[in-house]
C-alpha cells in the first residue's frame, strides 16, 4: 500500500526534512510559528529548530524580501511564506529588480537561491485582493522560475527541486489543493522544474492545465471518457521554464488544443501556450484551440457573482464540445453532479489524481 | 591625530578616487563609456574614512554613486574602468556597467540604482552573519534621499529586532538630482533621530573631514562588532559635478557657482593635505610621487579597458539562471 498524505503535509515533510538536513534553509513569514501554521505547512517546525530558522517576521513585505535576498548572498537558502499572494505585492521590487537580476546583473558572481511559496485563495468571499492568481506576472520577468504543483507529489518532489535550485524560484500553491490526498514517498526526492507531466494519456483532445484547475480538468476528462472521449491532460508543474515539447508532442498527437488556466486571460499562459503551438506545430491544429481562464475582471466577493466567475469542470466541456463539434450537453447529461455550495473545495472530491 | 601610517593611506585612498574619477570626466566625451556614471568629486572622505575602519572580511555594498565606495574597500580598478568600457572582462562581465559595480575578492557586495532598494539586501547580509554566527560587520551606502522610501524604515526595523552588525552611512549632499533635499523632507527632519526612535545609536558629522569620518565610524563599526546591534551615520557632504554625467552644472539655476565655490573651500582632500604638510606626515616630493603613481595605475586601467575585448554577442544568454553543479 502507498503512503499517502496530503499536499499540505508533504509541504512541511519537505520542509522538515532540508531544516534538518541542510543548515543553510531557514523559514520565514508571517505567521510562520503560529499555531495555525501556514494552513498546517509550517506546523510544529519552531519548536524541533528554532526561532532562528523557523521565524516570523515584521509585516515588511518588500523590506524581508530584500533581507531574504541578502543571505541567499550569503550562502543561505531562504524559504519566503505569504498566506496570500496578493501581499506579497509589496515586494515586487525587491523581485523583480534584485532577485531575478542579481546573478545577471553582476556576470553570474552570485546568485540568489529563494524560494517564495505565495497561496492562491478562492471562494468563501476571499474577494478581489486575497484570491489572485498571478503566475503570469511572474513568468513575464526573465531570471524567475515559476512553478505550480497540483499533486502532492509534486508539491513536495517541486519545493525540494525549489529550494535546491540555485535561483529565485516563485511557488504558487492554490489554497484548495491543501487538503488534497495522495501518494507521496516518505524519502526526500526531486521533482525536476521545467518538465511537465502527462496524466492522462488521449488521442482526441489536449488539455493543458496546472495547480488547481487540474482538479476540474481532470473532472471533465473524466466525463468525456464516459461518453468515450479520450483527452490527454498535460499538468505543466512548471511555467517558467516551460515544457514546450511535452505540449507540442500531444498536440502533434491529437490534432486539438484546450489551455485550462485558473488567471485571467489576456496576455497569458494561455495565451503563450496556444502562441508557441499556433507558431511550431501549426500544421497538426485540426481546429483553432481554444482556453478556458477567469474573465478580465477583478475576483468578485459575494459568491453569488464569484460561482460565476470561476471556470469549472462545465466551462471546460463546453470547450470541448465546441472543439469536437460535439451535441452540446447539460451539466447533469455529463453527469456532473454539484451538490454542496461551488464557493468550498468540492466536498466529494477526495483524490488522489 | 591619527597615526601617520593611516593617514597617508587615507589621503592616498581619497586621491586616487578623485583622479580616477577626474580622469572619466575628461574621457567621457569620448564616447566609449557608453553607460551612466555618477561621479562623487567633492565627497571621497566618506567612502576613505568609513572603509578605513573595516576589515577585509567586512561586506560593503553602495547605490549609484559608488566608485568611491568600491575602490575605498580595495576593489580592482582594472575591473571597474572594463566594466564601465562595457568590456567582457570587466567586474560585471558588461552586464552592469558604472552602477552595478561588484569585487567578491574584497567582499564588496554590489551596487544598484533602484533608491534605497539595496538597503533590506544588505540588512540580508548582515542577518547571514548573524545567522552564522560570524563577526563580519555590513556597511551600506545611502544618499540621503533614500532615507525617504519606506522599505529604509522597514530596514532600520529588523536591523534593531535582530540585533544585526550593520552600519547604516546616509550621504547627505544636500540634492536628489536636481531637486534640493528641502522640497522633499521637512526642515525639522533628522534621520539621526528616526534611528534613535528604533533604538538604533546614530551620529552625524562633517563628511568632508576624514578625521571626522573616520573617528564616528570606528566607533559604530566597533559597536556593531561588539554584537551590540546596528548604527546609524549621517554625513553632509557636497557633489561637484552633475548629478549624472562628466561636465559641471553650476549654470542650471538649482544652485549657484557661489554655493559650489563655497563647498569648494571645504575640499576634503587639499584640507586633509594641507594638514597632513603641516604635520610634517608627508612632504611636497611625496604628494608629486603619489599622484604620479595613480596616474599610471590610471591610465594602465584605461588602456586594459580599452583594450579588452567585448563580450560576445552569445553572452547576451549566458548568466540568467546559475546551474546545477
Amino acid at each position: 500500500m502507498k503512503r499517502e498524505i496530503t499536499f499540505s503535509q508533504a509541504i512541511l515533510e519537505c520542509t522538515d526534512q532540508y531544516l534538518a538536513n541542510d543548515p543553510s534553509v531557514y523559514v520565514m513569514g508571517l505567521g510562520v510559528p503560529d499555531p495555525k501554521g501556514i494552513f498546517g505547512t509550517t506546523v510544529g517546525l519552531r519548536e524541533k529548530y528554532g526561532e532562528k530558522r523557523v521565524m516570523d517576521m515584521p509585516v515588511s513585505e518588500n523590506g524581508m524580501t530584500g533581507v531574504a535576498i541578502g543571505s541567499a548572498l550569503m550562502g543561505m537558502r531562504p524559504i519566503m511564506t505569504h498566506q496570500r499572494i496578493d501581499f506579497m505585492l509589496l515586494s515586487l521590487d525587491q523581485i523583480i529588480n534584485n532577485a531575478a537580476k542579481w546573478y545577471y546583473m553582476f556576470g553570474g558572481k552570485k546568485s540568489v537561491p529563494l524560494v517564495i511559496r505565495l497561496l492562491v485563495g478562492q471562494g468563501w468571499g476571499q474577494g478581489p485582493q486575497h484570491s489572485q492568481s498571478l503566475q503570469t506576472l511572474f513568468s513575464h520577468i526573465p531570471g524567475l522560475k515559476v512553478v505550480f504543483p497540483f499533486s502532492p507529489y509534486d508539491a513536495k518532489g517541486l519545493l525540494s527541486a525549489s529550494i535546491q535550485d540555485d535561483n529565485p524560484v516563485i511557488f504558487i500553491e492554490h489554497r484548495w489543493l491543501h487538503n488534497l490526498h495522495g501518494h507521496v514517498p516518505e524519502e526526500p526526492f526531486q521533482a525536476p522544474i521545467g518538465k511537465a507531466k502527462v496524466v492522462n494519456k488521449g488521442k482526441d483532445l489536449t488539455i493543458v492545465s496546472g495547480s488547481y484547475m487540474m482538479v476540474e480538468s481532470l473532472k471533465a476528462s473524466e466525463c468525456l471518457k464516459e461518453n468515450g472521449i479520450e483527452v490527454e491532460v498535460i499538468d505543466l508543474r512548471s511555467i517558467k521554464p516551460l515544457d514546450e515539447d511535452t505540449i507540442i508532442q500531444s498536440v502533434m498527437n491529437t490534432g486539438h488544443l484546450l489551455v485550462v488556466d485558473g488567471a485571467w486571460r489576456f496576455l497569458s499562459i494561455s495565451a503563450e501556450i496556444i502562441s508557441i503551438v499556433v507558431e511550431k506545430a501549426f500544421k497538426y491544429l485540426k481546429k483553432p484551440p481554444g482556453r478556458v481562464t477567469f474573465p478580465d475582471v477583478p475576483t468578485p466577493t459575494s459568491w453569488a457573482m464569484a460561482n460565476n466567475f470561476y471556470p469549472r469542470a462545465i466551462n471546460i466541456l463546453r470547450k470541448v464540445e465546441e472543439i469536437l463539434d460535439l451535441p452540446c450537453k447539460s451539466e447533469e447529461e455529463w453527469g456532473i453532479v454539484t451538490t454542496g455550495p461551488l464557493d468550498v473545495p468540492d466536498k466529494s472530491f477526495t483524490g488522489p489524481f | 591625530m591619527l597615526n601617520p601610517d593611516l593617514a597617508k593611506a587615507m589621503y592616498l585612498d581619497m586621491l586616487q578616487i578623485r583622479l580616477v574619477e577626474e580622469g572619466i570626466a575628461d574621457l567621457y566625451p569620448e564616447q566609449e563609456m557608453r553607460c551612466p556614471v555618477h561621479l562623487c568629486i567633492g565627497q571621497e572622505a566618506i567612502p576613505v574614512g568609513v572603509c578605513s575602519t573595516l576589515k577585509k572580511e567586512d561586506i560593503v555594498m553602495g547605490n549609484h554613486r559608488s566608485h568611491g565606495h568600491y575602490l575605498a574597500k580595495g576593489g580592482d580598478l582594472r575591473s571597474m574602468m572594463a566594466e564601465i568600457y562595457g568590456k567582457a572582462n570587466g567586474c560585471s562581465k558588461g552586464k552592469g556597467g558604472s552602477m552595478h559595480l561588484i569585487d567578491l575578492s574584497v567582499n564588496f557586495y554590489g551596487t544598484t540604482p533602484i533608491v534605497a532598494s539595496i538597503v533590506p539586501i544588505a540588512v540580508g547580509t548582515a542577518f547571514a552573519t548573524y545567522l552564522k554566527d560570524e563577526t563580519r560587520v555590513t556597511i551600506i551606502f545611502l544618499g540621503r534621499a533614500a532615507t525617504e522610501e519606506g522599505v529604509f524604515a522597514e530596514s532600520l526595523n529588523f536591523a534593531a529586532l535582530k540585533k544585526l552588525p550593520i552600519v547604516f552611512v546616509s550621504e547627505d549632499n544636500f540634492f536628489s538630482v536636481y531637486t534640493p533635499l528641502s522640497e522633499r523632507q521637512p526642515r525639522e527632519r533628522e534621520n539621526t533621530e528616526i534611528a534613535k526612535a528604533f533604538g538604533i545609536p546614530s551620529d552625524k558629522g562633517n563628511g568632508n573631514d576624514i578625521r571626522e569620518v573616520y573617528n564616528l565610524s570606528e566607533k559604530a563599526v566597533r559597536h556593531a562588532r561588539e554584537g551590540k546591534g546596528p548604527y546609524f551615520l549621517e554625513f553632509e557632504t557636497y557633489r561637484w559635478r552633475e548629478h549624472c554625467g562628466p561636465y559641471y552644472d553650476t549654470d542650471l539655476p538649482y544652485r549657484s557657482e557661489e554655493e559650489f565655490k563655497e563647498w569648494k573651500k571645504k575640499c576634503p582632500i587639499e584640507n586633509f593635505e594641507k594638514l597632513l604638510l603641516k604635520e610634517n606626515v608627508l612632504d611636497k616630493k611625496q604628494l608629486v610621487e603619489m599622484r604620479e603613481s595613480i596616474q599610471k595605475k590610471f591610465e594602465d586601467a584605461v588602456a586594459f579597458a580599452k583594450s579588452s575585448p567585448f563580450p560576445h554577442p552569445d553572452e547576451i544568454f549566458s548568466d540568467l539562471f546559475k546551474e546545477a553543479n
